[in-house]
């Protein structure tokens, strides 16, 4: 680790002040990332400007949504009434990431921002675009067994391991940031990139903007919303694949309105719009869910290590949706 | 007659070694006094009280902390090493490179010595050359250990590659026989295996592969070292005082005498936690810059430097009579080991004493590959031998349409099939037996995916566990006996959390006739008597023998001690026994006295007393043997593949088990890394580089809690008359069959035989 430099930011403002006085500074969450990737000289600042001083609130707005601060630490978010009520899939989402420990520490703009687990990011000894553009990349004839299938390039084939962005993906989430151009605001499905020739840049974040706030919009069928992940092990591992869904179905057992999200598979949070489309108006058949996860996969690519995970995608994609159609009484 | 009779009852009551071959069995090996009872572990309460001092937190004065610098290639030259950013940053006491290390001998390999402790004989920071991916190549002291972490960073080193074995399938072509796996033969041969296996009705014939792994003790590997003019002191996390005493004397040329090795507690041990380049390399530094100084590995330089179980490649051929007993049994394959190196991986060993069969051969091979020396892990060899030959006899009792223990059954050996040696004890069939019962085996359709829950294929399989018994040659203890009736038993072994230091208070108490709060056990110190490594589940053995021995000369020095006006007087050391914190006739239990009034009436403080245990003459006379039953049952979901263990079951045959408590933990422990095994533990090698990839418990897949289910352990508690106290190590035997046990039961749910560890979702889509 590099001597660096503290602040602690008392508001955005603040934050983002600090973060422009150094060429290479860094927002600080939870610390569960950043300092790991200190540690192994990955991630090199000259400023860290501690970021979990400023408000972390949870706020109903007026039209059924919520909002949450960046702040907000991951299990504050995943015991919310009114989460776990409203967005279950979101509750589950956090619930399946990491462990007890991590998730106290860890802050919802740390978890958004967080960088992928590819081995060979990890380890300066490898050549790895991502840290340094045009280098190279030892994954894709190397071990890939947890990286991307989908919108991948020749150039990275990195995944982004969030459980939590997947399901905010799927509930059409709302990114707010404050940087040094003033306030502005993405849909989280526009916050991270497809890796192309430059997987170093990864999200749209300019330089030294700040996630103020997450807004998940009113979302009535999203009582009926799951996150289904499938790991290695039990509990604390990332996703191979992971499938967060919500399904609307009418009285004649036709998709009304559908979300789905896919993790563990591309360079960002995967919303599976082409599935989505597939689906809505058609009757809630395992046939149709079939159908719906061939069509979102149609693109997929598989190495020599993850090919397995372009069928298990669509297996786990009309399973969670099989289940959630069973719940709202329709379907096979 | 009477004469006769009499000669028997002193052959039954005498101690040392009385239980060795021709002798009679340990009178204390079927009594039930403390001896079995589940007694916690002494140092239970230290340990979560935070008061046992590890090794990294020995402070010492001037204390200067290390790190180290890995080589990112795995064979070449370091062409250029720029140390001057390193030396200039804060708190920076020493660089030390090849150029300025302190001339060393390599550490002398392994069983080349009594005492030697090498892993893998190379030099260590003597050259420029590099010999695997992940070399040491610098270390840094510096006045704390961040400083000393960031110095590291800036040290810029460029190599010469030159062309590295990395990729087994490449060395494989090229593998040899070594003279010996571990002092056994490395082929044998008996009969015509191969024709046999022709000739056979039945028969299977099958290659499975099992991966690296790498050692995940709680404590990483470290040492507080300091020299004080040519007297050096070792505070160490080790499973080996005197081996790493020994060897350090010859590596830095000093006396072993000079050495002084202390290891009161080990935070985990599994056959890692020996003499590695680290502990070497921070005495060097010591040496050199004339400080104390601390190595604590980071988890990543575990990995780099401490190797683990390595990958092999295994055949195993059976071919079976329509009766159900064996015409052939082949085991053979190739290990992946670098080109100095002392474990060989011995998967082939439990096919040397596991079943009979008309004809047997065995072979092992290694390879010369430039890859960090692997070393043991928990029953190395054992554990994924049985993965491989359990597996196979499963496969063959499918194709006989025998029930796979009804297998077993009736190729159970009568004498050792390859060494024609009697078994010394042998419950195999029992262990199977009891365990098949609890476990509800006969519930097992033989049909695979013949039982489902919802998504959840359910299947059941089982597997033998094995492991020899040893006893290291060598150990000695002392016994002091205080005036206040008080007994200290030292003798530098090792206390990993197994509870040797519970065991052996509860053996000294029961052995002394003394109550178990007067006694201790003093050990992980070289300044008292020396010990044997804690390795091979042999210690408890070891030390067992060792402290009956001493107890014999502690007798015959009591008797002397209460001469004429005792009510001892006259009787010779095979007329009395130990009891109610004295001695006491045999026969007459009023012709007593304490050990408090004998040594008062003498005006000592203390009688010391110290022995050294016979050789181990038992094991070779017998063929001697753990055995055990493993019973899985596996969920496996239809849609995801994902396996869940749901219930699991041992039931070994241990001969005597010594503390109910400590043992479980033990079998329990040995089972679920042998989950682990079975399910998710690989270490990436990347056979490009050489490099280890995943050198993170975030990355490398031990079980979690949720992994583990309910674990069942019983045991058949037959004492082996032919070990000291009946009693067998048993650190190691859990983890083996664990590997085949889970993959025959996911046999049984799915259909599909895995022959590849780990047993991932992906194999079963
Ligand atoms: C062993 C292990 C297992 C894990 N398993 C999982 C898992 O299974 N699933 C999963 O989803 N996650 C998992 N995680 C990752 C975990 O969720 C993230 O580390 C955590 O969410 C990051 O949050 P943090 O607040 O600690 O971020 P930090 O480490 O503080 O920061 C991470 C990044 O976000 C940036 N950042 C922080 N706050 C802001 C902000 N407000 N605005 C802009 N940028 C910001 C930082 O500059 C940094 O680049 C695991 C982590 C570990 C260590």
């Amino acid at each position: 680790m590099r001597p660096f430099l503290y602040e602690k930011a008392a508001d955005a403002a603040e934050a983002v002040h600090f973060f422009a006085q150094r060429a290479q500074a860094k927002y600080l969450g939870g610390g569960t990332n950043l300092v790991d990737l200190m540690r192994e000289n990955i991630e090199r600042p000259e400023i860290v400007i501690d970021v979990t001083g400023l408000s972390r609130e949870i706020r109903d707005v007026d039209d059924g949504g919520l909002v949450i601060d960046a702040g907000t630490k991951n299990t504050t978010v995943a015991s919310h009434r009114t989460v776990r009520e409203r967005y279950p899939v979101l509750a589950q989402a956090i619930l399946a990431g990491a462990s007890a420990q991590i998730r106290n520490m860890a802050t919802v703009g740390g978890n958004l921002m967080q960088r992928t687990r590819c081995y060979y990011f990890y380890d300066d000894a490898a050549r790895c675009n991502k840290r340094e553009r045009g280098k190279g990349c030892d994954a894709i004839e190397g071990f890939n067994r947890i990286h991307a299938i989908l919108g991948a390039s020749s150039h990275c084939v990195a995944t982004h391991p969030s459980d939590m962005c997947v399901a905010l993906a799927a509930l059409d989430a709302i990114v707010y940031l404050e940087g040094p151009q003033g306030a502005r605001h993405l849909r989280l499905v526009d916050l991270h990139r497809l890796p192309g020739d430059t997987p170093d840049i990864e999200t749209e974040l300019r330089a030294g903007e700040l996630i103020t706030a997450v807004e998940i919009p009113a979302l009535p069928f999203a009582i009926r919303s799951t996150y289904r992940k499938v790991r290695d092990r039990s509990s604390y591992a990332f996703a191979l694949v992971s499938v967060a869904a919500a399904l609307d179905v009418d009285d004649k057992g036709n998709v009304r309105d559908v979300r789905l999200a896919l993790g563990g598979v591309a360079h960002k949070p995967w919303r599976a719009t082409a599935a989505e489309q597939a689906l809505r108006g058609a009757p809630a058949s395992e046939e149709n869910f079939r159908r719906a996860a061939e069509a979102e996969l149609k693109d997929a690519v598989g190495l020599a290590g993850n090919a397995f995970k372009i069928e298990l995608a669509k297996r786990v994609i009309v399973n969670t949706l099989q289940k959630l159609a069973m719940e709202s009484g329709a379907g096979s | 007659m009477s004469i006769i009779m009499d000669v028997m009852k002193t052959a039954v009551r005498l101690a040392p070694g009385s239980w060795l071959p021709g002798g009679t069995p340990d009178p204390l090996m079927n009594k039930h006094g403390l001896i079995g009872k589940p007694a916690s572990r002494i140092d239970g309460p230290l340990k979560v009280q935070g008061k046992a001092r590890f090794a990294a937190e020995v402070s010492l004065p001037g204390l200067v902390y290390a790190s180290l610098l890995y080589s990112t290639i795995a064979r070449g030259r370091i062409a250029t090493l720029e140390t001057a950013e390193a030396e200039a940053a804060p708190g920076v006491a020493l660089v030390m490179t090849y150029r300025n290390a302190p001339r060393m001998a390599p550490p002398p390999l392994m069983m080349s010595a009594p005492k030697a402790a090498g892993a893998s004989g190379l030099p260590i920071m003597q050259d420029a050359e590099i010999r695997w991916n992940g070399q040491p190549v610098a270390l840094v002291l510096a006045q704390t250990q961040e400083q000393a972490d960031h110095a590291v960073s800036l040290i810029r080193v460029t190599y010469a590659v030159a062309p590295a074995v990395t990729s087994f399938d490449a060395a494989k072509a090229k593998a040899r026989t070594p003279e010996n796996i571990l002092g056994e033969p490395s082929s044998i041969e008996i009969g015509d295996a191969e024709k046999a296996l022709k000739d056979a009705a039945f028969k299977v014939d099958l290659i499975y592969r099992t991966p690296r792994h790498n050692h995940n003790a709680i404590e990483l590997h470290a040492a507080t070292v300091a020299w004080n003019g040519d007297q050096l002191t070792v505070h160490d996390a080790t499973q080996m005082v005197n081996g790493t005493a020994w060897t350090l004397a010859q590596v830095f040329g000093v006396k072993e005498e000079q050495v002084r090795v202390l290891s009161p507690y080990v935070g985990g041990g599994f056959g890692g936690k020996g003499l590695g380049d680290h502990q070497i390399l921070a005495i060097a530094a010591s040496r050199l810059s004339g400080r104390p100084v601390r190595i604590l590995l980071s988890r990543e330089g575990v990995y780099r430097v401490v190797g683990g179980r390595t990958t092999t490649e295994q055949r195993v051929a059976l071919g079976a009579k329509p009766d159900g007993t064996l015409a052939a049994l082949i085991h053979t394959g190739v290990a992946a080991t670098p080109t100095r190196n002392v474990c060989p991986e011995q998967f082939s060993f439990p096919a040397r004493h596991l079943y009979a069969a008309n004809a047997i051969k065995v072979a092992q091979q290694v390879t010369d590959m430039d890859m960090l020396a692997n070393i043991f892990m928990r029953a190395p060899g054992e554990s994924v031998g049985t993965y491989a030959l359990e597996c196979a006899i499963d496969e063959l009792a499918e194709a006989m349409q025998l029930d796979p223990i009804e297998l077993r059954r009736r190729i159970e050996p009568e004498k050792d099939p390859t060494s024609g040696t009697p078994f010394s004890s042998r419950h195999l069939v029992e262990a199977y037996r009891h365990g098949a019962e609890r476990f509800g085996w006969d519930r097992r359709d033989p049909t695979p995916r013949s039982r489902r829950e919802g998504e959840w294929l359910i299947g059941m399989g089982c597997a033998t566990a094995t492991y020899p018994y040893y006893r290291m040659p060598g150990g000695a203890a002392r016994i002091r006996l205080t005036a206040d009736g008080r007994a200290i038993v030292q003798m530098a072994s090792h206390e990993m959390g197994m509870g040797t230091a519970t065991v052996q208070a509860q053996h000294a108490a029961e052995r002394l006739g003394l109550e178990y709060e007067k006694v201790s056990f003093e050990y992980g110190d070289t300044s008292l008597p020396s010990g044997t490594l804690a390795g091979g589940s042999s210690q408890t053995a070891s030390i067992a023998a060792a402290i009956i021995a001493v107890s014999e000369v502690l007798t015959k020095e009591l008797l002397k001690l209460a001469g004429n006006d005792s009510p001892l007087a006259g009787l010779k050391p095979d007329e009395v026994e130990a009891r109610d914190g004295g001695l006491c006739h045999v026969d007459e239990p009023g012709r007593f006295e304490s050990y408090v009034s004998i040594l008062k009436r003498a005006h000592r403080d203390e009688l010391v007393c110290e022995a050294e245990a016979p050789q181990p003459f038992e094991m070779w006379k017998y063929s001697m043997h753990s055995y055990g039953a493993q019973f899985c049952e596996v969920r496996v979901n239809a849609v995801t593949g994902e396996i869940r263990v749901s219930r699991f079951l041992g039931s070994f045959d241990c001969g005597r088990i010594l503390n109910a408590k400590t043992a479980t933990s033990q079998f329990k422990g040995g089972i679920i890394m042998g989950l682990g095994l079975a399910l998710s533990e690989e270490t990436l090698f990347d056979e490009r580089s050489g490099r280890i990839m995943n050198p993170s418990l975030a990355e490398y897949h031990v079980p979690v809690h949720m992994d583990v289910p309910a674990i069942e352990v019983i045991w058949t508690d037959i004492p082996d008359p032919h070990s000291p106290l009946g009693a067998h190590g048993i650190g190691e035997i859990g983890i083996t069959g664990v590997g085949a046990a889970v993959a025959n039961a996911v046999y049984n749910a799915t259909g599909k035989r895995i022959r590849e560890l780990p047993i991932t979702l992906d194999k079963l889509l």
